[in-house]
């Protein structure tokens, strides 16, 4: 989400020169913190605070931190451009990356990879700083399972494209706008016998494709007004055109509206 | 002129020195001292940090040492069920620095041999300019070379599943730690005394019998320090293994697995592991872990290079 933010900083640059923005990277948990601590006014996070750091929050500032989803990031399944693959379940993906999971082998999803004689599959992944690991461990594995032991975990999005691209055994998950020529997107299905649809934008914002999400911003309160100034752009056709532009998916129209509302409204506290 | 000379001279016996200048040098010489001591305060206050901050965790108990040393799960930000089992970091580590070291010490110490014994004037010159070029690399960019231009390699030649594993980390740190080797080995072989390379040759030896009877036992100590700075090296040894072995929890069985790191861990988990919670607590503990690792091994080879001096003199 490091580049978005990024975009976005230079191109509100030109709308209103006297707000400065400095972005800096390192993954959701790097954000959230950097909010709590005070040196940073927009944490940028692809998942939602996690009980214990709301509460840091509100010990900390005072008060919750203010949630803002500014656009849909879709996951995509990536793989070898010779494997042979073409589309799989939530549940098998399940199966390959779970902790007891039981598929460890090409051979026994029935594909057999060129290139891959040793038919073991290898599991990229993320580092635990990631809001994508945490996002598919609690989405696709389950809440409260955990990864299997071995994975590859890499420290960012664009290190998974390029891993698998050059990796006949690899399998990875990243950010659909992360794709390259060098790697294959699979279609994934909800579950056997339904349709598997690819990451597209229409499809993640129809619904159809099963693992997206959406991208949050966090602030403390939003009193600002340079900040709420930041938010309405952010919201506008430009705003979101920059969404898309960095691989991402924008708010539906029809969601335009509520995301708006969204914005002031407080972060759900969980009991 | 003599006339002058008789009256400059009095004139410069009588000046004191001023006492601002006095208080200057003493101001100085506290500097200095304080620079000497500086070494032995930072060395202390890091150690007495990263004991604060692990130690309590492990003397309350919460931690179950068995599990840290005998268990290879690693789930420190698991939802149901929080393990902090480090034995596969461990073994990682101590992995990707036997292979760094199988690959880097014949290689450190044919090249320190070379230099010291075989090459002219010339060829030395260059050549040391080279390996302090090497050792000047910084490790991110090893870790590069790692991650896109060994992995493709490995992948080809090896038909491993996957190109970032032990043996890619190994070659990365040998090349990483073989000037450390070559400059320390050198000296020890240099420090032998030229008497000792005459005798032999007196002798009717050649210059290899010469070598590996004579020159070799006399630099042992010096030789093997050597080996254990670049152990030290590889051992602490943090970004380009990082990138390099794959970062992946698993014991390894063959140097085409991956691996993942002690140092690794705590550079890619410290960021997000709140302050004082026991994920933070047991990063340090590994901490903890590797500076006795490093204390260790560096002692070791003081103490060598000590035994060394002792007996030059």
């Amino acid at each position: 989400m490091v580049n978005l933010a990024q975009s976005w900083a230079e191109e509100y640059g030109t709308v209103e020169p006297e707000t400065s923005i400095e972005v800096s990277g390192g993954g959701s948990g790097t954000g959230i913190a950097a909010l709590i601590n005070g040196t940073a006014d927009i944490a940028n996070s692809s998942r939602r605070l996690e009980p214990r750091e709301i509460a840091t929050a509100e010990r900390v500032l005072g008060r919750a931190p203010v949630l803002h989803v500014v656009g849909y990031d879709a996951l995509a399944i990536f793989v070898h451009p010779s494997n042979p693959l073409r589309e799989m379940t939530l549940d098998q993906l399940g199966q390959i990356y779970s902790e007891k999971g039981p598929v460890t082998h090409w051979g026994d999803l029935w594909v057999s990879v060129p290139g891959c004689s040793s038919d073991r599959m290898i599991l990229v992944s993320r580092q635990s700083n990631s809001g994508t690991y945490h996002y598919f461990r609690d989405a696709i594995l389950g809440r409260g399972r955990d990864f299997k032991l071995g994975t590859i975990d890499l420290h960012g999005s664009k290190d998974v494209v390029e891993l698998v691209g050059r990796t006949p055994c690899a399998i990875g998950y990243s950010g659909m706008g992360y794709a390259t020529s060098h790697v294959r997107m699979l279609a994934v299905a909800r579950r056997s016998g339904e349709t598997a649809y690819p990451p597209t934008v229409d499809h993640t914002q129809q619904g159809l494709y099963p693992i997206s999400r959406p991208l949050y911003m966090y602030t403390v309160g939003d009193g600002k007004p340079h900040l709420k100034r930041f938010f309405d752009w952010i919201y506008s056709e430009k705003g979101q055109h920059l969404v898309l532009a960095n691989g991402y998916v924008p708010i539906p129209e029809s969601e335009m509206q509520t995301a708006s509302v969204g914005a002031v409204a407080p972060a759900q506290q969980p009991e | 002129m003599a006339d002058e000379a008789m009256t400059i001279l009095p004139v410069r016996e009588k000046r004191e020195r001023p006492r601002w200048e006095t208080r200057v040098e003493k101001a100085i010489e506290v500097v200095i001292r304080l620079c000497g001591i500086s070494a032995v305060l930072f060395v202390f206050g890091i150690f007495f940090f990263v004991l604060r901050e692990g130690a309590g965790f492990l003397l309350a108990g919460k931690l179950s040492i068995s599990q840290f040393l005998g268990s290879i799960e690693w789930y420190p930000t698991s939802q149901s069920h929080v393990r902090y089992g480090a034995l596969a970091l461990i073994a990682g580590t101590a992995s990707v620095t036997l292979l760094a070291m199988v690959i880097a010490v014949p290689f450190g110490l044919g090249a320190a041999i070379y230099l010291s014994e075989f090459c002219g004037r010339r060829t030395r010159e260059v050549l040391k300019i080279v390996i302090e070029l090497l050792a000047a690399i910084p490790s991110v960019v090893w870790g590069f070379i790692g991650l896109t231009l060994l992995n493709s390699l490995i992948i080809r030649f090896f038909d491993a599943p996957i190109g970032l594993n032990v043996l890619n980390g190994g070659l990365i740190l040998a090349l990483m730690s073989v000037p450390i080797i070559v400059s320390i080995g050198e000296d020890a072989l240099k420090a032998v005394p030229d008497t000792y390379r005459e005798a032999a040759l007196a002798l009717g030896a050649t210059r290899w019998q010469m070598v590996y009877r004579v020159l070799l036992p006399a630099a042992k100590q010096g030789l093997l320090a050597a080996v254990l700075l670049g152990i030290g090296r590889a051992v602490g040894e943090t970004m380009a293994v990082l990138m390099a072995t794959g970062h992946s929890v698993r014991l390894p069985v063959s140097p085409l697995d991956s691996v993942r790191t002690l140092t690794a861990t705590i550079a890619a988990e410290l960021g997000e592991a709140p302050v004082g919670s026991d994920h933070y607590q047991v990063l340090f503990i590994i901490g903890i872990l590797l500076f006795s690792i490093t204390f260790a091994v560096n002692l070791t080879a003081d103490l060598i290079v000590r035994g060394i001096r002792g007996r030059a003199s």
